[in-house]
């Protein structure tokens, strides 16, 4: 790992300012992906803010919004009573993501800043338009069994791997971020991004700005819910695709419904069109098939993928099956 | 080397940065010699290459306190400084759980974190976890039930098994395996480890 600069600081006011506009310097939290990116030469900032004494750890609900700050550890979420309690999508989520030791030191904002990727942007001696823009995608025509067939680009193909994030964008989150001269909101649909022209940029949060938390709004969602992920092995491996999916049923229609891929997309997928179908219909078999295939209209797979064609829309039937049973 | 630190404007220094920074609440933990070198107008960059911070932290009930450059892991740390190699480097990629110490009481990944980073905390490796001569539970129940093969994974995936009981995540055989899934073997001594563990649990000993 080649050396850097380690700054430690205590507010996120001093966080910030030490910051700055330096595109060489990285906030620290978990470390739990950049680390790895560092060992790898994948990234090498010439400075690292440690802001893991930085109080913003805090879990707690405020009129009708779950506040999470971005220090909470992933273990802190999924086990909070809270968040159990009122958003048991993001909890199973989270359980389903990465490891023990992992969750216990990964963040929430670590988690939404973990680097969308694939084996070519990790291995230095591949052309990757996402690590160095411009050399190529090597995934295209390489080895591509991992990578999205929603929302792709010519430049890039590679998906982000998070579990969080998918359930995050399911239940209508808002990202707060926080510069110099204060705060912004910004839902969570439009944190991360596709790849277009620009993959070496995965989401919006600008250079000089730091992540403070979450707001979630409380929903009617608790009761009809599943994450399906479906991987290569039972557990701590990356999706091949996910579903989180949720609904409320009254007198037998489904009056709300959230449902959102990973595994499939550059960013998390959320699949409106299948909600907005679903919205005042019964929960039936035939309904959720019909859902699934309208979220597959506009799927695009490139040889070793070609097989999430067929598993992305099963997985979707079957999540919301399981979310049905549920209750 | 980057350009914008070859500028000969000392207005722009990292020193200069550095003085206005210390005057909020930020710890900036600046080296001495890195403003002795920008004071002879030495490369700062080729300084801090060289530079160590500050380090206090308890292990196995010690406390040490050291200095230590930002790049060394917590993992290296243990095992080249401390020579505690009953921590292993699998991967060192957070990908075997070979290297899972307990930090503040939670296992985590060593590999994965700067020694730096563990400031002030108190780290548990599988050195500190029999007490004496004494084995503790998880580490004879490891025995007893033939828990490994090579025994490379076996330090990490111990202070893992610890943990899990210690969370109240080993109630069947199902969630031990989902809460063990950090720690990989490759000799494949799975049924064994999770028999330990099950050992442990219903044993009702404090671990």
């Amino acid at each position: 790992m080649i050396n850097f600069q380690y700054l430690r600081t205590t507010t996120a006011k001093s966080a910030i300012a030490l910051l700055g506009k330096d595109k060489n310097a990285k906030f620290l939290a978990g470390g739990t992906n950049l680390i790895d990116l560092m060992k790898r030469g994948v990234t090498a900032p010439e400075k690292l803010i440690d802001i893991n004494h930085v109080p913003l750890k805090q879990i707690r609900q405020i009129g009708n919004k779950i506040h999470i700050g971005a220090l909470a550890s992933n273990t802190a979420v999924a086990d909070h009573p809270l968040i159990k309690e009122k958003l048991p999508l993001l909890s199973r989520a989270l359980q389903a993501g990465a490891s023990a030791q992992l969750r216990n030191v990964a963040t929430v904002g670590g988690n939404m800043m973990q680097r969308t990727r694939c084996g070519y942007f990790y291995d230095i001696e591949m052309p990757c338009n996402k690590r160095q823009p411009g050399t190529g995608c090597g995934a295209m025509e390489g080895f591509n069994r991992m990578h999205a067939i929603f929302g792709t680009s010519e430049k890039c193909i590679a998906v982000h791997p998070s579990d969080m994030c998918v359930a995050l964008i399911a239940l209508d989150a808002e990202v707060i971020l926080a510069n110099a001269k204060g705060e912004r909101k910004l839902s969570f649909k439009d944190f991360h991004r596709l790849a277009g022209d620009t993959p070496q940029l995965d989401n919006n949060l600008k250079a000089d700005e730091m992540i403070i938390g979450l707001e979630i709004p409380t929903n009617n969602l608790a009761k009809n819910y599943h994450y399906l992920k479906v991987r290569d092995r039972a557990s701590y491996a990356f999706a091949l695709v996910s579903v989180a999916a949720a609904f409320e049923i009254v007198n037998n229609k489904i009056t709300d419904v959230r449902l959102a891929m990973g595994g499939v997309a550059h960013k998390p997928w959320r699949l409106t069109a299948s909600e907005i179908f679903l919205k005042g219909k019964e929960a039936s078999l035939t309904n959720f098939e019909q859902a699934a295939q309208l979220a597959m209209k506009d799927a695009k797979s490139f040889g070793g993928n070609d097989f999430k064609l067929k598993l992305a829309p099963n997985t979707i039937i079957e999540a919301l099956n399981l979310a049905k049973s549920k209750a | 080397m980057k350009s914008s630190e070859q500028k000969p404007n000392q207005g722009d220094s990292r020193r200069d940065f550095l003085k206005k920074t210390s005057v909020i609440t930020a710890i900036a933990l600046t080296p001495g010699t890195a403003i002795k070198a920008a004071e002879n107008n030495a490369d700062e960059r080729f300084a801090e290459l060289f530079e160590k911070i500050p380090l206090k932290l308890t292990v196995n009930n010690k406390t040490y306190q050291t200095t230590v450059e930002p790049r060394v892991t917590l993992l290296d740390y243990l095992r080249e400084e401390l020579h505690l190699t009953g921590t292993k480097k699998g991967c060192d990629h957070g990908q075997c759980g070979a290297c899972t110490v307990h930090v503040d009481g939670q296992r985590v990944n060593a590999c994965l974190s700067l020694a730096v980073m563990n400031e002030g905390k108190k780290i548990t490796t599988i050195e500190g976890l029999a007490n004496g001569d004494t084995l503790h539970p998880m580490q004879a129940a490891f025995i007893k039930h033939d828990g490994f093969q090579c025994g490379y994974c076996t330090p990490g995936q111990i202070m893992s098994a610890v943990a899990c009981v210690r969370e109240g995540h080993a109630n069947s055989r199902a969630e031990i395996s989902e809460y063990m899934s950090g720690n990989i073997c490759r000799c494949g001594a799975y049924p064994n480890i999770v028999d330990a563990i099950i050992e442990v649990k219903e044993g009702g000993e404090t671990v």
